[in-house]
């Protein structure tokens, strides 16, 4: 029974799912899957610890971290925060535009800078509300739901779409580890290099994305004042 | 064993010491719960870093399988860190100003121009692509010290409160690499491959990228994990129906992973991102976020689509 040999894939399906330990949740669908495909206990354990010592280049962004606590230390988050709060006289949009562009920039360079509890609950939201509050007033509920989804949004894709960048980002670094164990033959370098189109792309769809809040937000906040 | 690969090790014991220093601050901590199994699982791990190289492979694989199991049973927590103060930190920022980006901008840049030299310069060969990334982390730290005139202690404070921060998950990315291995070892690649190759007609390229992309998608809402996608996927469809095809394995896998990330930005399984900044930010809906960035998902993920069509 070949299909058999998906139970690994059910179990990380499941385990990730239900939130099960991921460490476990994927040992569990190695062990799962080299037992159903007829390999001894003992191959299973080999081919587990060959792959993971030939990719411990996946784990070398550790070595990054003593420099960025030292930095974090010494006011990263701080002079972020006074750069973003520098900015005047902008829309909602271009607020939450400048955040997404920041948080790019940062997760590009491995900082990290950003967060929904530390940059866009204290930072971002209140920038943007205000914003929008001397244009149309008092704000409605729906209005500040629309800027606070696409406040959280913004941080989301900045992370996301550019963290590859970076050679030493884990994201890269699986990339890397998952096609050379295959047996393709490719670079930390590369992979960042190729990721930076999707990065660049991730701004421009954001910047019409925020156009597309702004128009959102006259609609909602405007609806109201004609209620009143 | 070449200059470049004794170099690898040096670095892999120097993580491998990091982890080692995480387990004895758990150790360390008065106050805190399970730190028998926490310290137990950062040397376990510190372990197979230093050691696992030199020894039978079967040994790191037994590693393994007591740590998945240390996790499993939740007995690997967080143990008390040395948080910077925010007073402390804010007189810092306007001590030192902007030029604290600079360490962060020695490690990106660093890493990319000594790994362009290494690939010049045949003498220079031993700057191998992770070697970079290694020097490039020591480089900025070096600059870091400098700069701030930091006591060297806070290396081993803010690089144990990261990594503890980071926590277990830190090792993912490798583990996953290894359960590729297995899969592929196992021939799961061939079962999902047969399977797939009823809907992708051969040498139809552009379905075989709409095939992986969207999969890519799916299976990372699925499980709310873009990485656990990537290997699985990778295996069963980008390689077979792209890379072996002739495809270029760089452009393949670099698009791959942030199109699974098109799915992160729909699914409520990644709470992290979605559901919890939602109750955070105190919305009404807890789908708000989710809402607002579906229409920009589905965007990127044609985007990605087209992008591997038309360069991989």
């Amino acid at each position: 029974m070949e299909i058999l040999k998906l139970i690994g894939v059910v179990v990380v399906i499941i385990g990730f799912a239900i939130k099960f330990d991921t460490i476990a949740t994927v040992v569990i669908a190695g062990i799962a899957t080299g037992l159903v495909a007829g390999m001894t206990p003992m191959e299973i354990l080999t081919t587990l610890g060959t792959s993971f010592i030939s990719q411990r280049t996946a784990t070398l962004f550790v070595l990054t971290l003593p420099c960025i606590g030292i930095c974090e230390r010494y006011g990263l988050k701080e002079k972020a925060i006074d750069f973003i709060r520098s900015i005047k006289n902008a829309t909602t949009g271009r607020v939450i535009f400048i955040y997404q562009a920041i948080r790019t920039a940062s997760a590009a360079f491995s900082l990290r800078l950003g967060g929904h509890a530390q940059f866009v609950r204290p930072i971002i939201v209140p920038m943007g509300e205000g914003a929008a509050a001397a244009k149309y007033g008092e704000l409605n509920e729906e209005t500040t739901d629309v800027i606070r989804g696409a406040a959280a949004a913004s941080e989301n894709y900045g992370n996301f779409y550019a963290q590859n960048c970076f050679m030493g980002a884990s994201g890269t670094l699986l990339i890397v580890s998952t096609l050379v164990e295959q047996g393709y033959d490719v670079t930390a370098a590369q992979i960042a290099l190729w990721s930076i189109p999707i990065a660049i792309i991730s701004i421009v769809v954001g910047f019409v994305r925020t156009i597309m809040i702004d128009k959102q937000i006259a609609k909602v906040a405007g609806k109201e004042s004609e209620n009143k | 064993m070449t200059f470049a690969q004794i170099l690898t090790e040096v670095f892999s014991a120097i993580i491998g010491i990091i982890f080692a220093l995480v387990g004895i601050k758990a150790l360390r901590d008065e106050g805190a719960q399970k730190k028998i199994t926490t310290a137990a699982f950062w040397f376990v791990l510190a372990f197979t870093f230093i050691c696992g190289y030199w020894l039978p492979k079967w040994i790191t694989g037994a590693c393994i399988v007591l740590m998945a199991l240390l996790t499993g049973i939740k007995g690997v927590v967080q143990s008390k860190s040395d948080v910077p103060d925010h007073a402390e930190v804010r007189a810092n920022a306007d001590k030192i100003g902007y030029k604290i980006f600079i360490p962060a901008l020695v490690i990106a840049l660093g890493s990319v121009i000594l790994t362009t030299l290494g690939s010049k310069v045949p003498a220079l060969n031993w700057l191998t692509s992770n070697n970079c990334i290694c020097i490039g982390g020591i480089l900025g730290l070096i600059v870091a010290l400098l700069m701030t005139k930091a006591p060297i202690k806070y290396t081993v404070i803010d690089g144990t409160r990261l990594m503890d921060n980071v926590g277990v998950t830190g090792i993912l990315p490798q583990l996953l690499s290894a359960l590729g291995a297995l899969f592929t070892a196992a021939g799961v690649g061939d079962v999902i491959a047969s399977g797939v190759s009823a809907i992708i007609p051969e040498g139809s390229k552009l379905i075989a990228c709409i095939v992986y992309c969207v999969a890519m998608a799916l299976f990372t809402i699925i499980m709310g994990n873009g990485f656990a996608a990537f290997s699985v996927i990778t295996v069963g469809i980008g390689i077979p129906f792209l890379i072996a095809q002739g495809a270029n394995p760089i452009i393949v896998g670099a698009l791959g992973l942030t199109a699974g990330y098109c799915g992160t930005l729909c699914t409520p399984m990644a709470a992290n991102f979605n559901i919890m900044p939602a109750a955070l930010l105190e919305v009404k809906n807890k789908y708000t976020i989710i809402k607002s960035q579906i229409p920009v998902a589905i965007v990127m993920l044609v985007i990605h689509i087209i992008l591997m069509y038309i360069f991989a």
